[in-house]
C-alpha cells in the first residue's frame, strides 16, 4: 500500500525539497554559472565598539560558494532530520541563512555591505511591527480580533508627536502615546464587546476613521503651525555601558533609544504573563472557550475589555516610536500599513509572542535589506525589492504556516444563553 | 445542604421554557429531573447555576433565600455543575483546567501548578477518580474528561452537584461506574441533581424523581414507578419507544466497505481499516461511545473527509475518491450529525434549503438559471409530505424547531433517487414526537429496499431499529452482531472487550 | 398603505439616524478645529454662533460642490447641476469596486483587495487603449475586457491560494494591494508604459477610439461609464438571485460547512467569487481610465479600493444599496473638494464622516442604545468570518 503522509509531514517534505532546491540553485547560479567577478566587502563596525574584524573582504565567487556549501550541508541535515521525523527548523534556518549570505556576496560583488548596520536597521524597522503584533496578541488571545492595529499606531504616533512638540519633551510624547492607543482600543472594545459589531469590519472602519482624522488634523493644524504642533524632540540613544561595546551585538541591541529597550521589556513581559500568570491563564481560557471560563466565575467580557485596553497601551508605545522614537515630526499616514504587517506577523508567528517577534524581525530585516541594496546600487529595480516583505508574507501565510489555528473563540462576541 | 426552587419562570420571547417550577432537593439525596429533550431541564439548571436569569421565582439554600446571578455566586454557596457540553478548555492540561477561576500563585505571581496537582491527587484518591493532572484535555477520552469535570466541581467543595445528561457520552459500563460514583458522593453528604431522559438510570440511582414536560412540573414520583408510567408522564401520552420489529425482505449487499482508513489532518488514523457491508432492505447500526471514529466513518462514506484510504463500493461501483457531489448523486442520502452546522443553512429559507444538493439539476435549474417557480412548488410538496410545521416555505430555517429542521434535512435527502441512507445521530436532541417520525422514515427506507446505515450512540435506538449491529471502538469495528444481542454484550463491546477477550479473562 | 409607509420608515431609520450622528460629530470636529470659532470660546453665544456659521458654510459648500450650485448657471438651469454630474463621475468607479466587495461579502469573503484589482484593470485597459488602434466600440470593449481579465487573474490568485491553503483572504488581499502598488510604479518606468518625453510616472493617453463617450457634451465630464456600472449592478443582482452559481455563492457565504456537506465545492466558490470580484473591480479601473482619466498614472486608484469597502458596508452588500452608497460617498468626495477650496476645511474630513456612517450602520445596537429605541430593523447587519471561518 502506498505510504500516506500527514499534512504536517507533507509540509515538512515540501519545506525540505524547496530548501534543497534553493541551496543547489544558489550554488549553481551564484557560485558556478554567473559568479561575481569582484570582491565583496562586509563591514562589521558601526560605532565605537571593540574591533575584532573591521571588514571582511572576500572574492564574490568564493564567498558565494562557501555559503552555498554551508546551505547544502544544512539541507542534507534537514533531509536527514525529515527521515528521522525530527524537527527541521534548525537545519532549514541555517540553510536559509547560507542562501541569503550567498546571495549577498554575489549581488554585492565589488561593493560594500555594512553588515552590522543592515541588522541594526532591520531591528529598528521592526520595532513598531513588534509593538503592533503584541497588541494584536493580547487582544486575540482573549478572543477579540484586532485589525485596528494600524489605527492604534497612527493615532498614537500623531498624539505623541503633538504632545512632544507642545511640551518640547520627548518624555511627555512617550507618556501620552499609550493613552492615544488606548482611546482607539476603547472604541474597538466598546463596539466589539458591548455592541457585538463584527470585529473585522469594525477594525477596518476604525482604521478609516483614524486615517481620516489624522489627515484632517495634519492639514488643518500641523502643516500651518509646524513649529508649535509638529516639531517634537526625539529620544537620545542610550548606549548600555560595556554591553554596547560588544562587536555586532552591541550596536544592534545595546545602543538604542528607550523605546527599543521598552520593546524588549514588553515582549518578555507579555510572554511571561501569558504563560505563567493567572491573568495569562484566564486570557487564554476566554480566547479558547469563553463559556467554560464563565462557568468558573470569570467575567469574560470584562477581561476581554481590559485586554483590548492593555493592547492599546502597548500599540501606543509602538506609535511613539514613529515620532519621538525616530524621525520626530509626524507625517501623513506615516505608519504606511505597518499595522497590517504586524497582524501578518502575529498570524505567521502562530499567535505566540516569540513567534510574532521573529516574524516581525524577519519583515523588518527584509525591508531593510531592500533599502540597503538600493543604496549600494544593485541592479534589481527597487520596486521589486519593496515587494519582498509582502510576497514573503503571502508565502508565509500560505506555504510555511499553512492552516494555523487561531484561538478558538477569536472574533466571536460572548453573551450568555446565546442558545437555550 | 438542601436546595429549593420556588416558582421559577423563564421565557425566551414568546416561548416559556420554565413555567413556575417548584422543586426541593434534600440533603444527601440524588434527585433526578426527568424530561425529554426541550422540556426545559437545562434552562432550569442554568438558572440555578447563575448562567441564566429567571424572570421570577426564588432559590433557597437550607431554607434561606439566596441571590444567584453569576456562576461565581453559585460556586460560593456550594453549587457545582457538570455541563452536558463539557466546560473544559481543550488545549489546557487537566491541572490548568481545574485551577482556572481560583488560581493560586506564588510570591513571584507565577501560577502554582504543583498546588493544583496536589489538590487533584487528593480528590482523585478520596473519590476514586483517577486522572493525570498534566494530560492535555483534548487528548483524553470523554469518560475521563467527565471525571475532570466532576473533580473540578468537587474542588470547589460543591455540596449540591448538578449533573446535566452525564451518561450521554458513556458506555453502559462507564455509566454504571458513574452511578456508583454518584452513590459514593451521596454517602459523603453531597446532594446531587441528576438531569436525564433515560428511564433505567433514574430508576437505578434516584431517591426522588421530578418530571418536567414543556417547562412545567408534571409530578414527583418515587423510583419504584414503572418505566412505562415514567415514559407516559414524560411525553404526555403512552409511548412505545421500541417500534415493533417485523419480518422484512433483505437483499444482497448494496454498499461494501473494505479496509477503510480515515486520517485527520495530522495523519493520525481515526478509522482503522474497517470492513463491513450493508444489504438492501436492511438497517445496519454502528454503535459505540462517542468519539470512537463513527462520525469520521459516516463522513467518509460520502467523501467528506480529506484523507481516506481503502474502498467504498456502492452497488459494485467504487466511489472512494469521488467528489462529495458525485457520492451523493451516485445514490447516497446523508443525514449529518450536526443539523445546525452541516445540515441546514440557518439564514436560508426552507425552500432554498430543500435544494441544497439539487439546485444544479432539472427541474430546479436549466443551465445557469434557477427556476424559483419549481423550487417553490416542490418545496410546498415536501412541506406537506414531511409534515414540516411552518407558516411559509419562505421562512428562514433558523426560525424552526430542532425537529422541524431535521425534517427539512430528511425531506431533502430522501426526495431524490437513493440506494443507501447514511444517518449520523439522526435523533440527537429531538423530542419524542420527532424521534418517532425519524424512526418511521428510516424504517420506511428499509422497507423500500434501500440499505440504511444508522450511526447512533443511543443504545435503545440501536437495539430498536437495527437488523445487525457493528460496534466501533478506537477506530475499529470490533464485531458485527445480530439484533438479538443483549445490552450487556453490547456494553462490553463498546468498552473494547470482545467475547474472545472476555472469555480469556 | 399605512403599513407600507411604516415599513419604509422602519427600514430607513437606521441609515437616517446613522447619517444624523455622523454629520453631527463631523460638524463638531469642523467647528472645534476652526480658529475663528475657538477664539470666541470666552462668550458662549458668540461661540455657538460662529460655530454654526463655520459648520453651515462647510456643509453648504459640500452641497454646492456635489449636487447643485446656482452660481454656475450661465445659460440654462442644467449647468447648475454640473456638480451632480461630477458626483456621478466620481461614483462610477466606486459603484464597480463597491460591487466587487459586496459580492465577496455574499460568499463570506472580505475582499480588501479591490484596490489592487482596480490597478490591474486600469493597467490592462490603458495598455490596450494606447497601444492598439482599433475601431470605435470594439476598442472600448477590447480595452475593458483586457482590464477585467488581468484583474480577474489578480483576484483569482487570492481565491486560489485561500481555497488551496486556507490562508486568510484579508491578509492575502492586503499584501496583494501593496504588490500591485509597487508593480504599477515599476511599470510606469518601463519603455512600454512611460509616455515619451515624460519622466514622471504617467502612461500615454488612450486613443480617442478607446474613450468612453461623453453623455452631456464637452463641458461636462459625465461619460457612459455610469451605464456600465449600473449594468454591472444589475448583473450582480441577477447572478446572486437568479442563478445556480449565485445560489452556491450565497450558500457558502451563509454556512460553508453545510454547503460542503451538500456537495457544493467550496474551493470552486472561493476561486470563482474572487475572480468575478476581481473582474468587477478591474472593470472599475478600466472605466476610470477610459472614461475620466484617459491615461494611467501611479495614483490612478487613489483610495478607491478602500472607499469601496465602506460603500459595500453601507449598501449592506446589496447591489442597489451599493449603487446608492457609492453615489452618496461620491457626493461627499466631490463636495469635499469644494469645501476644501472654499472654506479651508480639509477634504479628509469626509473620510471621517464616511467612517462614522459605516461604523453606526454596522452597530445597530449602538444606535438603538443612543436613541433609546425599542425596535430597529437590524436584519442584515453584515458579518465577516473570524480567522478560523
Amino acid at each position: 500500500m502506498k505510504k500516506i503522509r500527514s499534512n504536517v509531514q507533507k509540509r515538512r517534505l515540501q519545506g525540505v525539497i524547496i530548501i534543497s532546491l534553493l541551496s543547489s540553485l544558489s550554488f549553481l547560479y551564484f557560485g558556478l554559472l554567473k559568479p561575481g567577478k569582484d570582491v565583496t566587502t562586509f563591514g562589521f563596525v558601526l560605532n565605537n565598539e571593540w574591533v575584532i574584524i573591521k571588514e571582511w573582504i572576500i572574492a564574490s565567487q568564493t564567498g558565494a560558494r562557501i555559503f552555498s556549501a554551508i546551505s547544502l550541508v544544512a539541507s542534507a541535515l534537514a533531509i536527514f532530520a525529515y527521515k528521522k521525523e525530527r524537527t527541521i527548523v534548525f537545519p532549514v534556518a541555517i540553510a536559509s541563512f547560507g542562501i541569503l549570505m550567498s546571495f549577498l556576496t554575489w549581488i554585492a560583488s565589488g561593493k560594500f555591505i555594512p553588515f552590522t548596520g543592515l541588522l541594526q536597521g532591520g531591528l529598528l524597522l521592526s520595532i513598531p511591527l513588534i509593538f503592533g503584533s503584541m497588541s494584536g496578541l493580547v487582544c486575540e488571545r482573549s478572543g477579540v480580533i484586532n485589525i485596528a492595529i494600524e489605527g492604534q499606531l497612527l493615532a498614537s504616533a500623531f498624539v505623541s508627536g503633538v504632545v512632544a512638540s507642545v511640551t518640547q519633551q520627548a518624555w511627555w510624547g512617550l507618556l501620552a502615546a499609550p493613552f492615544a492607543g488606548a482611546a482607539i482600543s476603547y472604541l474597538l472594545a466598546t463596539f466589539a464587546i458591548k455592541f457585538s459589531v463584527d470585529q473585522v469590519i469594525l477594525g477596518f472602519v476604525i482604521n478609516v476613521l483614524v486615517i481620516g482624522l489624522t489627515d484632517f488634523l495634519y492639514k488643518k493644524l500641523l502643516i500651518p503651525h509646524q513649529n508649535t504642533w509638529n516639531s517634537p524632540p526625539t529620544f537620545e540613544v542610550i548606549p548600555i555601558p560595556i554591553l554596547s561595546k560588544i562587536p555586532v551585538l552591541g550596536p544592534i541591541f545595546f545602543t538604542q533609544s528607550i523605546v527599543v529597550y521598552l520593546m524588549f521589556a514588553i515582549v518578555a513581559g507579555v510572554t511571561f504573563a501569558l504563560y505563567k500568570t493567572k491573568w495569562g491563564l484566564r486570557t487564554r481560557a476566554v480566547g479558547e472557550h469563553p463559556t467554560a471560563a464563565d462557568t468558573v466565575g470569570i467575567d469574560v467580557n470584562k477581561l476581554r475589555f481590559r485586554n483590548v485596553m492593555i493592547a492599546g497601551f502597548i500599540a501606543g508605545v509602538g506609535g511613539a516610536f514613529y515620532t519621538v522614537g525616530s524621525v520626530g515630526a509626524f507625517g501623513k499616514e506615516m505608519t504606511a500599513g505597518a499595522g497590517f504587517i504586524a497582524l501578518a506577523a502575529l498570524i505567521f508567528g502562530k499567535w505566540s509572542p516569540i513567534g510574532a517577534l521573529f516574524a516581525a524581525l524577519l519583515f523588518g530585516f527584509a525591508t531593510n535589506l531592500q533599502s540597503t541594496l538600493s543604496i549600494i546600487g544593485v541592479a534589481i529595480p527597487s520596486e521589486f525589492m519593496l515587494m519582498v516583505p509582502y510576497i514573503a508574507t503571502i508565502i508565509a501565510v500560505t506555504g510555511l504556516v499553512g492552516r494555523v489555528r487561531a484561538p478558538a473563540a477569536d472574533g466571536i462576541p460572548y453573551s450568555r444563553g446565546g442558545s437555550h | 445542604m438542601s436546595l429549593e426552587l420556588k416558582g421559577i419562570t423563564k421565557t425566551f420571547g414568546s416561548f416559556t421554557a420554565n413555567d413556575s417550577i417548584d422543586l426541593k432537593v434534600e440533603t444527601g439525596q440524588i434527585h433526578a429531573i426527568l424530561g425529554e429533550n426541550g422540556a426545559g431541564k437545562s434552562t432550569l439548571m442554568n438558572i440555578v447555576y447563575g448562567l441564566l436569569k429567571a424572570d421570577s421565582g426564588e432559590i433557597l439554600i437550607d431554607g434561606k433565600k439566596v441571590e444567584i446571578s453569576e456562576p461565581s455566586d453559585a460556586l460560593n454557596v456550594g453549587i457545582g455543575m457538570v455541563h452536558q457540553h463539557f466546560m473544559l478548555i481543550p488545549v489546557f492540561t487537566v491541572a490548568e483546567n481545574i485551577m482556572l477561576g481560583h488560581e493560586k500563585s506564588n510570591k513571584f505571581r507565577v501560577l502554582d501548578l504543583d498546588q493544583a496537582r496536589a489538590a487533584i491527587r487528593t480528590i482523585s484518591e478520596d473519590f476514586g477518580l483517577q486522572v493525570d493532572p498534566d494530560a492535555i484535555v483534548e487528548t483524553l477520552p470523554v469518560g475521563i474528561q467527565q471525571k475532570v469535570e466532576i473533580i473540578k466541581a468537587l474542588i470547589y467543595e460543591a455540596k449540591v452537584l448538578i449533573l446535566d445528561e452525564p451518561t450521554a457520552v458513556l458506555t453502559p459500563q462507564e455509566t454504571d461506574e458513574l452511578l456508583n460514583t454518584m452513590r459514593d458522593l451521596k454517602s459523603k453528604g453531597t446532594s446531587i441533581i441528576f438531569i436525564t431522559h433515560k428511564l433505567r438510570e433514574v430508576r437505578a440511582v434516584a431517591d426522588q424523581i421530578t418530571i418536567i414536560r414543556r417547562g412545567k412540573v408534571i409530578g414527583a414520583v418515587s423510583p419504584s414507578t414503572s418505566e412505562a408510567e415514567l415514559a407516559s408522564m414524560m411525553v404526555g401520552r403512552a409511548v412505545d419507544l421500541a417500534p415493533a420489529k417485523y419480518q422484512h425482505e433483505t437483499g444482497g449487499p448494496i454498499l461494501e466497505v473494505k479496509n477503510l482508513t480515515v486520517r485527520d489532518a495530522l495523519g493520525t488514523s481515526i478509522v482503522k481499516g474497517v470492513n463491513f457491508h450493508v444489504n438492501s432492505g436492511e438497517v445496519l447500526a454502528v454503535a459505540g461511545v462517542q468519539g470512537n471514529g463513527q462520525s469520521e466513518l459516516a463522513r467518509a462514506l460520502i467523501n467528506l473527509e480529506e484523507h481516506i484510504e481503502g474502498s467504498i463500493l456502492l452497488d459494485g461501483k467504487e466511489i472512494r475518491g469521488s467528489s462529495i457531489k458525485q457520492s451523493l448523486h451516485a445514490g447516497i442520502a446523508f443525514i449529518p450529525e450536526s443539523r445546525e452546522l452541516d445540515g441546514v443553512i440557518g439564514s436560508f429559507s426552507i425552500a432554498e434549503n430543500l435544494i441544497l444538493d439539487l439546485h444544479g439539476q432539472a427541474p430546479y435549474s436549466k443551465g445557469l438559471n434557477l427556476s424559483a417557480k419549481v423550487v417553490h412548488s416542490e418545496a410546498e410538496k415536501r412541506v406537506t409530505e414531511f409534515d414540516i410545521r411552518t407558516q411559509s416555505i419562505m421562512d428562514s430555517v433558523s426560525t424552526l424547531s430542532g425537529g422541524n429542521k431535521q425534517k427539512v434535512v430528511i425531506a431533502r435527502e430522501l426526495s431524490r433517487p437513493i440506494k443507501v441512507l447514511v444517518a449520523s445521530q439522526p435523533t440527537r436532541g429531538l423530542d419524542v414526537g420527532s424521534i418517532e417520525f425519524v424512526h418511521e422514515r428510516i424504517l420506511a427506507q428499509r422497507d423500500a429496499g434501500r440499505g440504511v446505515i444508522l450511526f447512533s450512540t443511543e443504545l435503545d435506538e440501536v437495539m430498536a431499529l437495527a437488523d445487525r449491529i457493528a460496534v466501533m471502538y478506537r477506530g475499529e469495528i470490533l464485531d458485527i452482531v445480530g439484533s438479538n444481542v443483549t445490552r450487556e454484550e453490547l456494553g462490553l463491546l463498546m468498552a473494547g472487550i470482545t467475547s474472545a477477550k472476555a472469555g480469556a479473562k | 398603505m399605512k403599513k407600507v409607509i411604516s415599513r419604509i420608515a422602519q427600514s430607513i431609520k437606521l441609515p437616517g439616524l446613522s447619517f444624523l450622528m455622523a454629520f453631527t460629530i463631523t460638524g463638531i470636529i469642523i467647528a472645534l478645529s476652526d480658529e475663528k470659532v475657538m477664539n470666541k470660546i470666552g462668550s458662549p453665544i458668540e461661540f455657538l454662533k460662529s460655530a454654526g456659521a463655520s459648520v453651515g458654510n462647510a456643509y453648504l459648500a459640500l452641497f454646492q460642490g456635489s449636487i447643485y450650485d446656482n452660481r454656475l448657471i450661465k445659460g440654462n438651469i442644467f449647468e447648475g447641476f454640473y456638480p451632480f454630474f461630477e458626483t456621478i463621475v466620481t461614483a462610477t468607479p466606486l459603484i464597480l469596486t463597491g460591487l466587487s466587495v459586496a459580492l465577496a461579502f455574499k460568499s463570506g469573503l472580505f475582499n480588501i483587495g479591490a484596490q489592487g484589482q482596480f490597478i490591474f484593470g486600469a493597467i490592462g485597459a490603458s495598455y490596450v487603449g494606447f497601444r492598439f488602434d482599433l475601431p470605435v466600440g470594439i476598442h472600448i470593449i477590447a480595452a475593458a475586457t483586457a482590464g477585467m481579465f488581468l484583474a480577474a487573474i489578480w483576484g483569482g490568485i487570492v481565491g486560489f491560494l485561500k481555497a488551496r491553503t486556507g490562508a486568510h483572504e484579508v491578509i492575502l488581499t492586503i499584501m496583494m494591494n501593496y504588490i500591485a502598488g509597487y508593480f504599477i510604479l515599476w511599470l510606469l518606468k518601463t519603455k512600454t508604459f512611460l509616455r515619451p518625453g515624460r519622466i514622471d510616472p504617467i502612461a500615454p493617453e488612450v486613443l480617442d477610439s478607446a474613450k468612453l463617450p461623453l453623455l452631456a457634451g464637452e463641458n461636462f465630464r459625465i461619460h457612459a461609464g455610469i451605464f456600465i456600472a449600473l449594468a454591472a449592478a444589475l448583473f450582480v443582482w441577477w447572478l446572486l438571485t437568479k442563478t445556480t452559481i449565485g445560489y452556491k455563492f450565497r450558500a457558502v457565504g451563509a454556512n460553508s460547512q453545510a454547503a460542503r456537506t451538500a456537495g457544493i465545492s467550496v474551493p470552486f466558490v472561493i476561486t470563482a467569487t474572487m475572480m468575478i470580484c476581481g473582474a468587477l473591480a478591474g472593470l472599475g479601473g478600466a472605466v476610470h481610465v477610459l472614461g475620466s482619466e484617459h491615461s494611467l498614472n501611479a495614483d490612478v486608484a487613489g483610495s478607491l479600493g478602500f472607499d469601496a469597502i465602506t460603500v459595500a458596508l453601507l449598501g449592506r452588500a446589496q447591489p442597489l444599496g451599493t449603487v446608492f452608497a457609492a453615489l452618496l460617498f461620491g457626493a461627499l468626495h466631490t463636495g469635499g473638494r469644494m469645501m476644501q477650496s472654499n472654506t479651508g476645511v480639509p477634504l479628509d474630513i469626509v473620510v471621517v464622516t464616511q467612517g462614522l456612517i459605516v461604523l453606526f450602520i454596522a452597530a445597530p445596537v449602538f444606535v438603538r442604545y443612543i436613541f433609546r429605541l425599542k425596535k430597529l430593523n437590524t436584519s442584515a447587519a453584515l458579518t465577516s468570518k473570524g480567522w478560523n471561518g
